[in-house]
């Protein structure tokens, strides 16, 4: 019993905090391919900016005395959100709409894209010093711990608030892109200009208050993965750059422009992630009673070593990329 | 005073002019039909009309005033309409969604006009969870007719609906284009079949070279001897 | 005519505008010798050739080639990694002890796993297919990979226990260079063969991803790099600073002279390359990479065999990134895994590239060392401005501002994402554009 616990605290809880925040980054990664054909290299950094934008509004509370209930970097997302959602759109208007309109090509709005990153993560750093920062400096972390004993086991279940919050909070945000994309004027046109722009500018849409639209979710999206992810590690100004290649990875694995395809390849690079550096011999200790005399299961039967678990979402990407370019589910093509 | 009138349009993209001075004239009854030789600018008349390129010469006007280089968005909500040659439905969207994307421009209730597109192609009411990247060719270019009729247009332009098709659905697709024709859009449409198109076309031009070299009603070019020589293969 | 206008038309053409801007950087670089002293601005000047040769690599891959390499980074960590095997000193412990033999073993492991893996690609001769066809190779791979891992862990584990290291060879750095090259010369054809065909924004993302894992393996093989615990000091292959004071030269001189030893060697190894390259660039040979990058599905038409050209442009590249990257670890005395940041060693390339004028290696050459002297004056400028913001707003009663001297460093990422967004929106071509010559 004890092991399958100690599986689900491992693998099953930290695979799905680490997939919705995939999951939500892959998103407005797959979302910008789709509407403006260039991969948004400085996705991450709109991440890491919403987490700041975040913690500065959780200070300005802390220093009102104002106390809530949940953490507080939980509570003044809405505002983050909304506050990430005009950055990002100042973003598209000041670096990449003048590019768009002189025709400019997919690689010259990617290389922009790491020019934003790199203001982006300087002026962070700049303001906040390049230093590890949490959001429970005031606060505790509450930890739930489910007690296992009537089942056998000696050791909870324990999951902290925040991953909670984050499985609902990405539970409800997935269910509200889902109706806005199926059910509404503006979702509808999305998928509408995703599939077809040429057709959707002769149709009548507003292909430029679409664009909008599209950069207001994925803003609002990567802010609530960046305060997702500061609250369950902690925020430094380099938070989302190592995780903006896992997320690219997420997004092609899903199918670039496809937005349930990225929800699905978020999860799915997490959980590789995950079990590929898990320690099998955690969960298979029972089995030694089974060997032979002498034999005993090495200590560490984890596939791949700790400290390669990100090179498990670029092997995945690479084979992905060589064996079906378009993702699993069929992407955008060119 | 005509529903569209074009005169001396000069328009290509950014190099040489592809158009050198068009002019037509169609009512709100009438079906106009362009023809003429590869690369005499039939196309790029409807997208110089539609917009999607350069008018640098000459005036387009539309109910009255002239509509040169105005931008699709802004066409739709008073009456244009356009159906692209290739690739004109969004395959990944369903039926019904296609012809939703059709009525964007309009804020108004639009369940009663996609009664009406269902009435004219019953097909399509069928199929109207399916996404358009399933259906039949022929079908295709009814979701596509469909979508641009959803907008209530005065005015239907279409890029050689028949391409493509076998012949059993061009009969189909010109007879539909007579149907809505009835209910009082203007049609204007370029076509390849061009003696079949002619046939019940009530204004007929035929460009060449980016210029107006005929005009007529469909039965006159057909009748006239230099016509049919030259552009209708004899 | 006025005055005004004879001037831009003048600037306008590409020699003049481009000695006026050498010019120009000359007396930067003199502006800053004389504020940072002499031993300063050598200093920066031998870092700026070594990525002068990076920058030109970046170039043969991206400006003849249109090619996206995100991978520099990892490029320049093989060069450090071969200068350090290369040059490094004999370690007698580990030659002496049982990690030789363990390492042959771990070998051996890994030349059986890729005949398995091989083997098992072979099935399909069989007339294996499909699913059946995919199983047996991961499975393939799966046991060659616990094969060789069963053998590397143990040998590590020992290397790392007894000797610490490896070890180098102890032999001249020039000859470090070249194998860096040549390591980074093998690395790129294979990732060139696997990621090539991909569209552009695939293809960075790839490379960024292939970087990355070059970078973990390197930080992480401790028994073969020392891992984050980095290699120094490492020799030079001109005389040092402390010989040179041994030799009863002063302190303060011994580090000018000694500097300036290891810039002529350096520039003297640009000034080759960059000749070879020109020339290439004029010929035959830089005509048909053009006419591929300009129009592929033309020149493959005409019978050039696009791939392989294209395979070749990113082996030359990587080259010269090989030996950049080995000589700047050579110079700087030290190898360290942990040092090494997409931003410091890819993107700042980039900007080089973009800012020079892809596809002329006069304008990359301006660009990598107008950049480099940017980038590391940035530093000093911020720091000046931070410290006197820093007295405004004690004297306002709120207080110092923290941290200046690590938050200064980081003006330099913001000046770099300033520059690279402002290149692409005024001067989409660089400052020295590629001239298009139009025989006859």
């Amino acid at each position: 019993m004890d092991e399958l616990i100690f599986f689900i605290n491992r693998v099953l809880i930290s695979g799905t905090v680490l997939g919705s925040i995939y999951a939500l980054g892959a998103i407005g990664v797959t979302l910008i391919f789709g509407i403006l054909r260039f991969a948004h290299f400085a996705h991450g950094d709109m991440m890491t900016m919403g987490a700041f934008i975040a913690f500065v509004l959780a200070g300005l509370c802390a220093a009102l005395g104002i106390v809530t209930p949940l953490p507080t970097g939980f509570v003044v997302l809405p505002v983050a959100m909304v506050i990430a959602a005009f950055l990002a759109l100042g973003i598209d208007k000041g670096f990449y709409a003048p590019l768009r309109k002189r025709g400019a090509k997919p690689v010259t709005m990617l290389i922009a894209s790491i020019g934003v990153t790199l203001m982006i993560q300087g002026l962070i750093r700049l303001i906040f010093g390049s230093g590890t920062r949490s959001f429970y400096d005031t606060e505790p972390k509450d930890i739930f711990r489910i007690d296992m004993s009537a089942f056998g086991g000696t050791r909870p279940i324990s999951i902290t608030e925040p991953q909670v919050l984050m499985f609902v909070v990405t539970a409800l945000l997935v269910i509200a892109l889902h109706l806005f994309l199926t059910r509404s004027r503006l979702g509808k046109a999305m998928r509408a200009m995703a599939d077809n722009a040429d057709l959707a500018q002769v149709s009548g849409i507003n292909t430029a208050l679409v664009v909008r639209v599209t950069w207001v979710i994925a803003g609002s999206l990567a802010c609530v993965a960046g305060v997702m992810l500061a609250l369950d590690v902690a925020l430094m100004p380099d938070l989302a750059f190592n995780i903006v290649l896992p997320i690219f990875a997420a997004a092609i694995v899903g199918g670039l422009g496809h937005a349930y395809g990225a929800i699905v390849g978020g999860f799915l690079i997490a959980f590789a992630e995950t079990l590929a550096v898990f320690n099998w011999t955690a969960v298979l200790r029972p089995l030694n009673g089974l060997l032979p005399e002498g034999m005993a299961l090495p200590a560490n039967l984890a596939l791949v070593p700790t400290e390669y678990k990100l090179t498990v979402a670029f092997v995945i990407l690479v084979v992905t990329l060589l064996v079906r370019p378009t993702g699993i589910f069929k992407g955008v093509s060119t | 005073m005509a529903l569209i009138e074009l005169r001396n349009v000069v328009g290509g993209y950014g190099g040489a002019p592809i158009l050198n001075g068009v002019n037509m004239a169609i009512e709100q009854s009438d079906i106009g039909v362009i023809v003429g030789p590869n690369g005499a600018g039939k196309s790029t008349t409807l997208k110089a009309i539609f917009g999607l390129l350069r008018v640098t010469g000459g005036t387009i006007e539309f109910g009255g005033r002239n509509i040169a280089n105005s931008l699709p968005d802004a066409l739709v909500p008073i009456g244009l309409s356009f159906v692209p040659q290739e690739k004109n439905v969004f395959t990944t969207l369903s039926v019904e969604e296609n012809l939703e994307m059709g009525a964007f421009t309009r804020r108004d209730d639009f369940k009663d006009t996609m009664d009406w597109v269902y009435q004219m192609f019953p097909v399509l009411a069928e199929k109207r969870r399916q996404p358009a990247g399933e259906l039949s060719g022929g079908q295709r270019q009814m979701v596509a007719m469909g979508r641009a009729l959803m907008s209530k247009p005065t005015l239907l332009m279409l890029d050689e609906p028949s391409a493509g098709l076998s012949p059993r659905y061009v009969i189909e697709i010109f007879e539909t284009i007579m149907r809505v024709n009835k209910e009082g859009v203007g049609i204007l449409m370029v076509e390849q079949n061009a003696r079949q198109a002619l046939a019940f076309a009530s204004r007929g031009f035929v460009l060449a070279n980016g210029q107006n070299r005929f005009t007529g009603t469909g039965a006159e070019l057909i009748a006239d001897p230099e016509v049919a020589k030259s552009f209708l293969g004899g | 005519m006025s005055a005004a206008e004879a001037e831009i038309r003048w600037l306008d053409r590409p020699l003049y505008r481009g000695i006026a801007l050498f010019i120009a950087l000359f007396f930067l670089v003199a502006a800053a010798g004389v504020s940072q002293g002499s031993a300063s601005m050598l200093l920066i000047l031998v870092q700026a050739t070594g990525f002068a040769l990076i920058a030109l690599g970046l170039n043969i891959q991206w400006g003849y080639g249109g090619l996206f390499n995100f991978a520099i980074m990892g490029f320049l960590m093989v060069g450090g990694a071969a200068v350090t095997f290369i040059s490094y000193p004999v370690n007698a412990s580990f030659w002496n002890s049982d990690g030789p033999m363990l390492l042959g073993r771990a070998l051996l492991a890994f030349l059986i796993g890729a005949a398995l893996v091989y083997a098992a690609r072979q099935t399909r001769r069989l007339g294996l297919r499909g699913f059946g066809y995919g199983l047996v190779v991961v499975l393939a791979w799966f046991i060659a990979y616990v094969i060789y891992r069963s053998q590397i862990d143990p040998a590590a584990a020992y290397i790392e226990s007894t000797a610490g290291f490896i070890g180098g060879l102890g032999l001249n750095p020039v000859l470090g260079w070249l194998f860096g090259g040549l390591l980074a010369a093998a690395i790129a054809y294979f990732v060139g063969k696997i990621s090539l065909g991909l569209r552009t924004d695939y293809l960075a993302i790839a490379t960024i991803g292939i970087s990355e894992i070059i970078r973990a393996l390197i930080k992480n093989m401790d028994w073969l790099t020392r891992g984050t615990m980095s290699v120094s000091p490492m020799p030079w292959p001109t005389p040092l600073p402390q010989a040179l004071q041994a030799n009863g030269v002063g302190i303060a001189d011994s580090f000018v002279q000694a500097r300036l030893g290891f810039l002529a060697l350096a520039v003297a190894l640009l000034v080759i390359i960059f000749y070879v390259i020109q020339r290439a660039y004029g010929g035959p040979w830089g005509r048909m990479m053009r006419a591929i990058r300009d129009n592929h599905i033309a020149a493959g038409s005409m019978g050039k065999d696009v791939t392989g050209r294209q395979l070749e442009l990113f082996v030359l590249g990587s080259i010269l990134m090989g030996i950049g990257g080995a000589m700047l670890v050579s110079f700087s005395q030290i190898f360290d895994p942990s040092g090494y940041q997409p931003i410091n060693h890819t993107f700042m390339i980039w900007v080089m590239v973009i800012v020079g004028g892809a596809g002329n290696s006069w304008g990359v050459l301006l660009g990598s060392l107008l950049i480099y002297v940017v980038w590391v004056l940035s530093d000093p400028a911020a720091q000046l401005i931070f410290v006197n913001l820093s007295t405004l707003t004690q004297n306002m009663g709120w207080g110092a501002i923290p941290e200046i001297d690590s938050r200064a460093l980081q003006m330099r990422v913001f000046v770099l994402g300033v520059v690279i967004t402002i290149a692409l929106r005024f001067a989409p071509k660089g400052l020295i554009p590629e001239v298009i010559r139009r025989e006859g």
